[in-house]
């Protein structure tokens, strides 16, 4: 009997368990009306996990210069899903534990739609010196809702000794000029069983982010301006190929549809690579590896001339639930500075969205890939910035590796693809 | 009964005792035991029960309250999402078998054919590695302590180790001399993760099932020796039927545990995969695009799911020891049946 009792108990507790992990509840209103940034004291700063440990000290200097406003660092987990759920988390209760988040460029439309974040008065901040691209991920519906902290974009990895030696002294401009280079540098012997290309095509958000490279790259887009999807067209169709022909004659690896970015990073070190789309972070990573002074990076190619690349990046936003919000725009001024900006990019290598840093003689002394950078940046198209960004990366990233697989035919995959996001959108 | 039934559950909290000591004498009297006693119970049960009522039952209800609602919408106009979520009865529930349904009944039966299979394999496994344990050999401590090892490894962990091995030029690759993508779509992501499930958790099994070889009494072992059973003989009329209570529990916690799974093919196979999706995968990709209505509505559904089989098990375990007694008694017994 006491057995039969326990194991029910048990089974009760363990299926309570389930759901009180599952269930959350919603609801709640939000307030309307021109937020007034009113109100200073002490503040909370809401950020991914600082692996760089130059967060702290930046917060050191502000809390020395202003005693009563002191801020205090929050980090949430590496991970950035986990960061913006509990973000959401924190907006959908009220509470007033975040003052100041920073952002994934990708979510500043929905945490704007839902009234998570408060519209900034755009005067007090120097947008105009930031490079376009980057200030356009920190809108929704013309205002702006967040201020550019870091940015991010796309750079062509290419192994400079083999392209040398092969005879092509340029990195190509366009794909076609990419297997051109391929082809060549395939026939020495030192390439043999090497890839051409490869970037990232596991199904998670990189491959939303290369996908939409490779439309924007082929003049097509995604979304229109207002987040309409507009992706059944023949140029986007032409960027999708692109990545389905490269697959269907080994130009990309098969394997490459496994990779993210640490993936691709291996392979192109340990010479299996020619040509790799990363991040700039690998920059220094690879200097210290195999292919040592043997690579060089360049502007994404696209299909005739220079292609696009998506933007990566931090915004920082003042949580609408929180109090102190005079403080709090004082702090976002301070953090998204021109000094402090070149500072962070000194310590942590982050990409300002200043444009003069990129010029920086300095900076590039430290980072030679920075002027490639910037093209990058400058001719970056931002992923669709729509409210159910969730929704619409899913859709994306189904879509586009069921193309890749080869289980559905490029065309179809858009046609699809343009259902999916006018259903998400419609929701 | 009920008395003995809750002490276990109350000792330690000591709130009880200081509650009405009025009603505690008159309790004591065993005379009028039974409505006395009762009331004593509920007295000593209650901590317990507020306790439930705050963590289990209220997030429960929340939980089917919630799955009544939908997601709330998007005002074209001014470009907010609006306050309130709308109201929508129970058609959370009944999209399940409409367009949209087709997500979910992949979920289903990813979790369902999981569920069969890795505690399928996990209890023939589990039930080997119990058989070993529990021989006396030199270094069996070595060897008990090795096989626990994946069950002490958190699963968010074994997840990456086995991603590292079923990376495209990963150890699992090397071994089977093929290059299987074993993280992309297909059936191949779903044996990689009941690799890496069984892996981790037929010990645990295992560990159950030890506990419960121990009890076995070694005179019913001499018995059917001195009566010429083999040893397979012996291991299904012995030590399969007295282990067998022990070995339902395991199984029972494991079906449960293995219909909630979640962690292993989000980090092994990832988020956003058709071929090892399930339910509570998929409530909580709703929960993250901000849809709870239908979030809670798959956990209300997998709630019910996993308390209809806990529930059938209960009843399976229950009939079972109904009537025994005890299981050195049966035991004897089932000697009994061995030796005539």
């Amino acid at each position: 009997m006491t057995t039969r009792t326990t194991t029910r108990a048990a089974a009760l507790a363990a299926t309570g368990l389930l759901l009180s992990a599952c269930g959350s509840p919603g609801g709640g209103s939000g307030q309307a009306g021109a937020p007034s940034f009113e109100g200073r004291g002490p503040i909370t700063y809401v950020a991914g996990k600082d692996t760089t440990g130059t967060v702290q000290p930046m917060l050191d200097r502000w809390n020395k210069a202003h005693p009563k406003e002191k801020v205090t660092f929050i980090q949430l987990p590496t991970d950035a899903d986990a960061q913006r759920q509990q973000m959401i988390q924190n907006a959908e209760t009220k509470s007033d534990a975040y003052t100041v988040l920073s952002l994934d460029v990708v979510w500043t439309s929905e945490f704007a739609a839902h009234q998570w974040i408060d519209e900034l008065p755009g005067k007090r901040f120097p947008m105009g010196k930031m490079l376009k691209p980057v200030v356009e991920t920190s809108k929704y519906r013309g205002g702006l809702y967040a201020v550019p902290s870091s940015s991010d974009g796309g750079m062509l990895y290419y192994r400079s000794d083999l392209l040398k030696k092969a005879g092509v002294a340029q990195p190509p401009v366009s794909w076609a000029e990419m297997t051109d280079a391929c082809a060549k540098v395939k026939r020495l012997p030192e390439a043999k069983g090497m890839s051409c290309y490869a970037g990232q095509f596991q199904k998670y958000e990189g491959l939303t982010v290369n996908f939409a490279e490779a439309v924007h790259s082929a003049g097509g887009r995604v979304t229109d301006a207002n987040g309409r999807p507009d992706v059944d067209t023949p140029e986007a169709r032409k960027g999708l190929d692109f990545l389905v022909d490269s697959f269907k004659d080994r130009t990309i690896p098969k394997e490459a549809i496994t990779y993210q970015e640490e993936d691709g990073r291996q392979a192109f070190q340990s010479g299996k690579l020619v040509f790799l789309r990363n991040w700039p972070y690998m920059y220094s990573l690879a200097q210290k590896s195999g292919v040592k002074g043997k690579f060089a990076v360049a502007p994404l190619p696209g299909l005739n001339g220079p292609g696009s690349s998506s933007l990566g990046g931090h915004n920082m936003a003042v949580s609408s639930s929180a109090k102190n919000k005079a403080t709090a725009l004082d702090f976002i001024e301070f953090m998204t500075s021109e000094e402090n900006t070149a500072t962070f990019l000194r310590d942590a290598s982050l990409a300002p969205p200043y444009a003069a840093l990129y010029d920086d003689e300095a900076l590039i002394e430290q980072y030679p890939y920075l002027p490639v950078l910037k093209e990058s940046v400058l001719r970056a198209v931002p992923r669709p910035r729509v409210v159910p960004y969730g929704d619409v990366t899913a859709a994306v990233q189904r879509e586009a590796y069921a193309a890749l697989t080869g289980e559905k035919s490029s065309a179809q995959a858009l046609k699809d693809l343009r259902k999916a996001l006018r259903k998400t959108a419609a929701e | 009964m009920t008395q003995t039934d809750a002490s276990p559950e109350t000792t330690g909290e000591g709130r009880p005792r200081t509650t009405g000591s009025p009603a505690g004498v008159r309790t004591r009297r065993p005379d009028r035991a039974t409505a006395g006693a009762g009331r004593l119970a509920a007295l000593l049960v209650s901590p317990t029960l507020l306790v439930l009522t705050v963590v289990v039952l209220y997030p429960t209800l929340m939980a089917l309250k919630e799955s009544l609602y939908g997601p709330k919408g998007l005002d074209p106009a001014t470009g907010f999402i609006s306050d309130t979520e709308p109201f929508v009865g129970l058609r959370n529930y009944a999209e399940i078998f409409g367009e949209a349904g087709a997500r979910f009944w992949n979920a289903f039966w990813n979790t369902t054919f999981f569920t069969v299979v890795t505690v399928g394999l996990e209890t023939v496994t589990g039930v080997a590695m119990a058989l070993i344990m529990h021989r006396a050999f030199r270094g069996r401590a070595l060897v008990r302590a090795g096989i626990l090892v994946p069950w002490a490894v958190p699963t968010a962990i074994s997840g990456l180790l086995w991603r590292w091995i079923f990376n495209s030029d990963g150890v699992a690759n090397a071994l089977l001399g093929q290059q299987i993508l074993w993280t992309t779509e297909g059936f191949h992501a779903k044996a990689a993760v009941i690799v890496a499930e069984v892996w981790k958790t037929a010990p645990f099994i295992g560990l159950l099932v030890l506990a419960g070889l121990q009890v076995i009494p070694k005179e019913v072992y001499e018995a059917a020796r001195m009566d010429g059973a083999r040893p397979v003989r012996q291991f299904w009329h012995i030590t399969l039927p007295l282990v067998k209570p022990a070995l339902l529990v395991a199984v029972l916690f494991r079906c449960m545990d293995a219909l909630r799974m979640f962690d292993l093919p989000y980090i092994l196979v990832g988020a956003q995969k058709h071929s090892v999706e399930t339910l509570s995968m998929l409530a909580q990709n709703e929960a993250a695009n901000v849809r709870f209505g239908p979030a809670s509505a798959y956990a209300v559904i997998l709630f019910l799911y996993v308390f209809l089989i806990a529930l059938a098990f209960v009843r399976l375990l229950g009939t079972d020891l109904v009537g025994g007694g005890g299981r050195g008694r049966r035991g004897f017994l089932r000697r009994g049946e061995v030796t005539a």
